[in-house]
Parts: structure tokens; sequence; C-alpha cells
């Protein structure tokens, strides 16, 4: 006895409220206050900052808090909430030369003026797991020193002044918006750039991951990585003058990559360039050497067939909320579809045995 | 933040603006696909968010909206899409379609035949026909560009020589008023002989894939085919179990583990109404029997 299924209504309602109950877990275990995530997973935040597309730490920590942890549903959380604010307009280019750097390594140069500045890196820490963590209030005090005086000015500057790597050229065009608009293919390089600035970190870093091991190898070395604060400037209309409107964390990866030269001019570097919102290192080399990738066209190289070099492959799969939607999108019913499916291969069956009948009975 | 802080229909009117505008752009080329910035919505994509964007710049105040997935009223994301609508645009809702005025659907064309008052709204996961046969968004629209479809044709032929008969039973391309070749989203091909001649308007909305297309009312839809092979709507060989329907799409359920199943109307509401006007499938005649004896 067949019954249509009803109630679909309640069972939402029912999944959700069971939902709630376990994203709070044990009630005897102190409840995680946002404050508590943003300051204490401050990288997850900063991951779901820079994959929403959204600068700002509390609401980071809150979609993390109803995600319970599972970042890429936070990501979508804001961008979910993004979408609906208004876009008042475009601030001026960060002065990612001015920023004041908590971290700033060149992997060209042993010594550079501003100086090799290790930061808050996991990069020498070993990995044990330290059992001290367990037990809770520790407030550890690092050393302070007096913040550098002057700018640290960027390494690719003191190669551009000999003319060893190549110059981008200035640009004043507004560059395109990926979330106003829809991406249309060839992409300029500042589109590839937004969409791989948000495009999810698992598959960045496995496409630059791919570029070392060999598919469409790019040769870079990191000339600097750098992480601290800038301003952000916007010219407001009725001030006719742009003003510092607030303070956003940046990580800014240069590479120096191999170089190229033709009959005419001389051989020179070439570079990549990630840009990402908080510190989010392994996203920002990462984007670099994609970058770098997908400049093949431009700088005259020969296009090698490798994942990493394909623009419409690595731009149209790179963003994780678009894949995981439509990735779980195949849970929900597809009865329909399924039964036409059903009566074609048995059709077919049928076919097929009728026309092999004759053949067993001779 | 309450529900009213948002717009009418969720997306601020700029948005719907822009998304109109594709819409009348689609509709005046019937099957182009037209690229426009899709927003994303606070469900997932490949949930229907092409279809929510196009509803929401669609519906008005006094419209009634029916929403179905697999041809039902019920079904978990049809609940959800019409809560979100009830929520956030405060329309009548109804699951009668001759009553509604905006439908929005996944998988299925209602069987009741749809009036000139009507929209029909597509959830489109793939929108482009050729895609599966080449992957590289910049090919096919070259493709759609030039009137390029001997690929689709070969793939066509190939599947007969294989298998004696086209092996597409769902998402069946279809070409539009001689024009361009369209993906009718994955609606079984039982329901493409709804879509010619339609005195509704439908549209179809890929939020993912930030695409919209059209068919204006009466525009004229043809399957492909090859004259020695014609097109061929064809649906389980069986009537509804429950309203006894000989001429609707049917879902097939497994009653228990013996190889028992039965076949039932997958439009609920068409089910319903056949049942209320007195007719009679083979397990609700079995039953009254069994509580007359």
């Amino acid at each position: 006895m067949y019954v249509a299924v009803k109630g679909g209504e309640r069972a939402i309602d029912n999944a959700h409220a069971w939902l709630a109950e376990e994203r709070r877990g044990d009630t005897s275990v102190a409840e995680l206050s946002t404050a508590q995530i943003r300051e204490q997973l401050a990288l997850a935040v900063n991951r779901v900052m820079a994959e929403g597309s959204l600068y700002d730490p509390d609401l980071a920590a809150l979609a993390i808090k109803q995600a319970r942890g599972d970042l890429i549903e936070a990501i979508f959380l804001i961008r979910a909430y993004r979408t609906t604010l208004p876009r008042l307009g475009v601030s001026e280019p960060v002065k990612t030369a001015e920023m004041a750097c908590d971290r700033r390594i060149s992997a060209t140069f042993k010594d550079a003026p501003g100086g090799q500045v290790l930061g808050p890196t996991f990069d020498y820490t070993h990995r044990l797991l330290d059992f001290k963590l367990a037990a809770e209030g520790e407030a550890p005090q690092a050393p302070e020193a007096e913040p550098a005086a002057g700018l640290t000015p960027h390494i690719t500057g003191f190669l551009n002044r000999e003319g060893l790597i190549q110059t981008e050229p200035d640009c004043d065009d507004i560059p395109p918006d990926l979330t106003r608009e829809p991406m249309e293919l060839p992409a300029d390089r500042s589109l590839r750039l937004q969409s791989l600035s948000r495009g999810d970190e698992g598959f960045i870093l496995s496409m630059a991951y791919s570029t070392q091991r060999g598919y469409a190898r790019n040769h870079a070395f990191v000339g600097e990585l750098r992480i601290g604060a800038v301003a952000v400037e916007m010219e407001v209309p009725e001030l006719g003058f742009a003003i510092e409107i607030g303070e956003i964390t940046l990580t800014e990866c240069e590479t120096v990559n191999q170089f190229t030269g033709s009959k005419t001019e001389p051989a020179q570097f070439t570079r990549g360039y990630g840009l990402v919102f908080g510190q989010t290192e392994r996203k920002a080399i990462s984007m670099a050497l994609v970058d770098r990738a997908l400049r093949w066209k431009e700088l005259g190289e020969e296009d090698q067939g490798a994942p990493a070099q394909d623009e419409e492959f690595v731009l149209m799969h790179a963003d994780n909320i678009q894949a995981t939607g439509f990735l779980e999108h195949i849970k929900l019913p597809h009865y329909v579809d399924f039964q036409s499916e059903l009566e074609l291969v048995r059709k077919l069956r049928r076919e097929a045995e009728t026309v092999s009948m004759p053949e067993a009975a001779e | 933040m309450t529900d009213n802080a948002y717009n009418f229909a969720y997306l601020d009117e700029q948005t719907k603006r822009m998304i109109r505008r594709a819409i009348l752009k689609g509709l005046a080329v019937p099957g182009y696909q037209v690229p426009f910035a899709s927003r994303e919505m606070p469900m997932p994509y490949g949930w229907g968010t092409g279809g929510v964007q196009v509803s929401a710049a669609t519906l008005m105040p006094e419209d009634t909206l029916k929403v179905i997935d697999q041809g039902a009223d019920d079904t978990t994301n049809a609940v959800s899409i019409r809560k979100f609508f009830e929520k956030t645009a405060g329309v009548a809702t109804t699951e009668d379609t001759e009553k509604a005025t905006v439908i929005q659907t996944r998988h299925r064309i209602p069987e009741t035949p749809l009036s000139e008052n009507q929209v029909l709204v597509y959830q489109v996961p793939i929108p482009e026909p050729l895609r599966f046969l080449e992957p590289r968004e910049t090919e096919t629209r070259k493709m759609h560009s030039l009137e390029e479809y001997g690929l689709m044709h070969v793939k066509l032929y190939e599947d007969i020589s294989q298998h004696g008969a086209i092996a597409t039973s769902y998402a069946y391309p279809v070409k539009v008023e001689g024009r361009y070749v369209m993906d009718p989203s994955p609606i079984p091909k039982f329901d493409n002989p709804k879509m010619s001649n339609c005195p509704a308007i439908q549209l179809f909305g890929a939020g993912r894939e930030q695409r919209i297309y059209a068919l204006p009312p009466y525009t004229k839809v043809v399957s492909l085919d090859f004259e020695d092979h014609p097109f061929d709507p064809s649906k389980a060989e069986h009537p509804c179990n429950l309203c006894g329907a000989e001429d609707s799409y049917l879902d097939e359920v497994i009653t228990d583990d013996a190889g028992g199943c039965m076949f039932v109307c997958s439009d609920t509401d068409y089910c319903r109404a056949r049942r209320d006007m007195g007719h009679q499938g083979a397990q609700i005649a079995a039953m009254e029997e069994e509580a007359g004896a």
C-alpha cells in the first residue's frame, strides 16, 4: 500500500531544530562566543573573509559559529549576506608599499631594505602536539620591539630598477566586478585575479602545486611575501578628495618567475601576483603561481595544455560556493529523470533481447 | 535582521531590473542564452537559484505562486522555495496548477495545460545543450552564433548506431523557431511536446551558470530527431495506480523487497484533482472492493 509522501514542511522544520541542537553541542560545556572565534580562530576567520569577499571579522566569526565550523558553509553565509549589500563605490588602490608589515620575507635576497621579518608564522614550529594548550588559562606574551621606522619597499622594485623584471603597465581603468557582471571569457587579468582571490584555497593550492610538479612549470621564486595592515581610502564625491575609511589586513605575494626574452627584447624576469584578505599566505602564494601560469599567452609562452594554464578550466571551477552547491544538489530528488532513464534502459534491453532471440533459437 | 529588512521577493530593485532586462532579451531572441549577473542566493547553487532569481524578478504582489519539484508540490526543495517566497514576498501560494499565475518548476511541466495568464519558470542546472559534447563555453557560444549544430546530430546518430534509438531520455535537446538549439532543462522527454505552441510564457534560469533564456507564448519548439527515427515522447506503459490516468508521466515506487512496484502520477496536483473527480486507479478500486466485502 503506497501513500503519497507528505509532510516535507514538517520534516524540514524538525531537521532545522535538530541542527540547532547539534550546533550547541553538550550544554555542560560553555558556549563558544563569536569574539572567541574572532580572536582565537583568526585564520579560519581570515579564510572566510577572503573567500566570502567581505572584510568583516565579526560577521565571519558569526558565520563560522552558525556553520558549526564548516568553512565553506560559513563562506556561503557571508556571500549570501554580501550580495544584499549596496555597492557604494570603489576605493582607491590600496598602497601595499605603505603596509605596516607584521611579516615580510623574501626568498630571493638575503637582506633588503625593510629587512626579513618572520612575524607570527608556523613556518619553523615543530609540528608536535602541544598538550599544554589542552589546559586552559595560558596567555603567552611575545617580546616586543620598536616598530620599524619608514616604509618597506617592494623587492620587485629593486629588480625593476635594473630592468631585470618585466614592468606592469599602469592602468586607470575601473576594474570589472565579478560580483556584479557575469564572467566573460577570455577574462582580463584583473578579472582573473579577482576570481583567484576569492577562489577555493584548496583548489588554488592544488593548481599551483601542479605547476610546481611540471604541468606548466614557471620556476617561481617568492620575491616577497608581506602581511600587514593597509589603509583603505576612498574618494567621496562631496569632498572631492580621498579620505581613509578604514584599515584592513592583507597578504601580498609577488613571485619572480623564469625569464622570457625574444630577438628584440633581452631576457627578463616575469611576475605572478597574489593578494588576499587577512593572514592567508598559503592562498596568496598559490594565487601568484596560478596567476603566472594563466599569463602564458601575453608572455608569448607555449600552451602546454596544462590545467593551470587553462583559463576557462581554472576560473569556472575555482569558486567553492558554486562547486559545492552543484555537487551537493545531486542529493536532491531526481526521480523523474531517473525514471526516464529506467524506461529507456529497459526498452533498449528489450529490443536487444528480441534481436538476439532468433540467433539463440538457431 | 528581520524578514522585512529585505526588499519584496528578497532581491533589491536594481538586481531585479538587471534580471528583467535579461528576461526581455531572452524573450526577444527565443532560445538564446543571455548572460546575467547572477547573485548568490540564500540557498545553494544547483538548488534552483536561477529559477528563484527569475521568479523574484517576475513576481508581483498580486501573483499566486506554485512551486513543484519532480512534479510534486510537497518535495522538500519545492517546500523550501515556496516558503522562501511566502516569507520574502508574502504572495499567495497554491498547489492548483490552474490557479497559479507563476509556476516555478524543477524537472517537470504540469500535466494540466497552461494558459496565457501564466508564467512557467524552469530551474536549469546546465543551460548549454552542447556542454557535454564540448565543455568549453568559449567554443559553444561560437557554435551557437554560427548555427553549427552538426556535433549534436552526430551524437544523436551515434546513439542510434550503438543502441538502435536516441539514448537521451531527459534534457532532450530542442530547436526553437528553427534557430537555436536549446536545453529544455532536465524534464523527461515526455514533457517536450508541451513546450511547443504553449500559451504561457516560459522562462529558464541558470543561476550558477549565469544564464537566462526564454520562450515567448506560442513559440515553435521541435525536439531534434531524424526522419527514420522520429522523436518518441515515451513514458512508463502503465496507468496511474491512484487515479487511473493513462496520459500522465509516472513515478515508479518500490513497494516491497520482492520486486513489487507500482506507478503513480509524478504531477501530484493532477492526480489529486482526478481523484477528486472520482477517477480511480487499481489500488483505490481494490481498497474500496475490500471495504465493501
